[in-house]
């Protein structure tokens, strides 16, 4: 029990030193902002006043380069594929500076942080954005840890889980026993390595959004591609792996009228295609949205700070107290969203290959 | 409306790095921990119902020595109760014979002492007689020394068969 104890105690330390370090980094790139408010005396046209709804937009979209903190900013790699130019592989950093009226490089056109030519013509963008470099932090980060504890299960086997080990042995028990298991019945073995890939693949990509600082604080479970790719993967698993009973169910639900199947049919097909679609939006929305709210709190204080550094403090007494909330809000919705998606994900699974009843 | 177009590369990159993701844990992690997992599960499970089962066996133990204690106990009861009756039973015999052999002891000794008393009632008897002769015979032979004294007697004889 004193181990418990102890344990639990670390974890509110860690939330603590979590929290701390939004504060103080949300503070940095606020302030920088600010730096961003005073500039104006240099480039007097173009940002003449801190523009929330921008900050947002441009936080939770995607970017080719990953700004840190201040006027620190890693470039990223671009690589961009167009029938004209063919490949092209150059750092972001190539492209001119932040607050250039133009931001070109060659043929190329940086506008609102996407990859454009100049002359208009299609491209192709596979470059390692800021989505993609966190994406690449993620899946690196769920092979290093879920490697590790594959092995303790190995070295340690027979014994009582420790370490990495013992703390993420309920998650994993959480989805086995109570999404798989109820769901989808005596099978549900066959998909554990997928549902247990999506729900750590979102609730680490959900966690690692939260922190702020690099390598965290992408939106990338709050990206379309990102939950639209997994839906997909949904909707691929269920249609190799329904049965004739699901079909059946589609095309002709049984015991029913010839005349209400003309209305039926469109409905259930449309039903097959909606359910992944919802889990796609669903993500999204609630992680976008959650990004959304947090920022949408700190940028009050440099709305008011504008007005008046007084209102400014004031303000961000107010707004912090809000983001802490929010943050509680958002590490559970973090658990949440990801136990969502694979909970539906596991009764879509189910509702494929649910043996006919006996009716 | 860019926040709800996919883009191309994104996609690209997630294609890749979660298959590849997805593939490596499959294989080298969701596999083992689940192997294992259920493996702990079943052994636990297992040693579960062995404990189950030596408890039970336990409890049939301890009834089967209950069991033994108390028939020995019984056992017991019954042989100190035998051996109770058979001590009361050899004395009671014990005694009754002893009554007996005494009866018949003191009968025999009795009949032993009649006897020899008679004898000797009957070796007096003789012995008187004798005696009692001899004396007489000494008497008669006294007093018949003289013939009158003799001639007396004979009358006073006669004299007494005639009156008999």
């Amino acid at each position: 029990m004193a181990v418990k104890v102890s344990y639990f105690s670390k974890a509110k330390v860690f939330t603590l030193l979590v929290l701390f370090l939004t504060f103080f980094s949300v503070n940095v790139r606020a302030q920088e902002h600010e730096v961003g408010a005073v500039e104006p005396i240099e480039h007097p046209v173009k940002e003449a006043k801190f523009n929330a709804g921008k900050m947002i937009l441009e936080h939770i979209a995607d970017a080719h380069e990953w700004h840190v903190a201040g006027n620190f900013t890693i470039p990223l790699p671009c690589i961009i594929y167009s029938q004209e130019k063919g490949l092209d592989v150059f750092m972001s950093s190539q492209f001119l500076p932040h607050h250039e009226e133009k931001r070109a490089y060659g043929d190329y056109l940086m506008e609102e942080g996407k990859v454009k030519l100049e002359n208009g013509g299609k491209l192709y963008d596979f470059s390692i954005t800021k989505n993609v470099l966190s994406l690449l932090v993620s899946g690196a980060m769920l092979l290093l840890v879920f490697l590790t504890v594959a092995r303790s299960y190995k070295t340690r086997s027979g014994k009582a889980p420790k370490g990495l080990q013992s703390m993420l042995e309920p998650i994993i028990l959480f989805v086995r026993d109570d999404i798989a298991k109820p769901t989808i019945g005596p099978k549900y073995n066959r998909f554990m390595p997928l549902l247990l890939t999506i729900f750590f693949f979102i609730f680490f990509g959900n966690l690692l959004g939260l922190i702020p600082v690099f390598p965290g604080g992408a939106n990338l479970t709050g990206n379309v591609a990102i939950t639209g790719f997994l839906a997909v993967i949904v909707l691929g698993v269920v249609t190799f792996i329904a049965n004739k009973h699901y079909w059946g169910h589609i095309i002709a639900m049984p015991g029913v009228p010839k005349w209400v199947l003309i209305i039926l049919t469109p409905i259930e097909i449309l039903g097959f295609v909606l359910r992944p679609f919802v889990l796609m939006v669903r993500l999204f929305a609630n992680i976008t949205a959650g990004h959304i709210i947090s920022l949408a709190f700190y940028s009050l204080i440099f709305i008011f700070g504008a007005k008046s550094a007084v209102a400014g403090y004031g303000v961000s007494i107010v707004s912090i107290m809000f983001t802490v909330f929010m943050f509680a809000m958002e590490l559970l919705v973090a658990f949440l969203q990801a136990f969502v998606f694979t909970l539906l994900t596991a009764i879509y699974f189910g509702s494929a290959i649910e043996e006919p009843a006996h009716h | 409306m860019g926040l709800i177009t996919p883009e191309i590369g994104l996609l690209f990159w997630m294609f890749v790095t979660f298959g590849i993701v997805f593939f490596i844990l499959a294989k080298f992690a969701w596999k083992p921990i689940m192997k294992s997992l259920s493996e702990r599960e079943d052994s636990i499970a297992e040693a579960l119902d062995k404990a189950e089962e030596a408890k039970k066996q336990m409890a049939n133990l301890k009834a089967d020595n209950e069991k033994l204690l108390a028939q020995a106990r019984s056992e017991r009861e019954a042989i100190l109760r035998e051996a109770k009756e058979m001590k009361e039973s050899i004395i009671a015999q014990a005694k009754s014979s002893a009554d007996t052999e005494g009866k018949k002891m003191i009968a025999s000794a009795k009949e032993n002492i009649e006897r020899e008393k008679s004898a000797a009632i009957a070796d007096l008897k003789n012995q008187v007689a004798a005696y009692s002769i001899e004396i007489a015979e000494k008497l008669i032979r006294k007093k018949l020394e003289s013939n009158k004294e003799q001639d007396e007697l004979v009358n006073k004889a006669i004299n007494d068969f005639h009156l008999n």
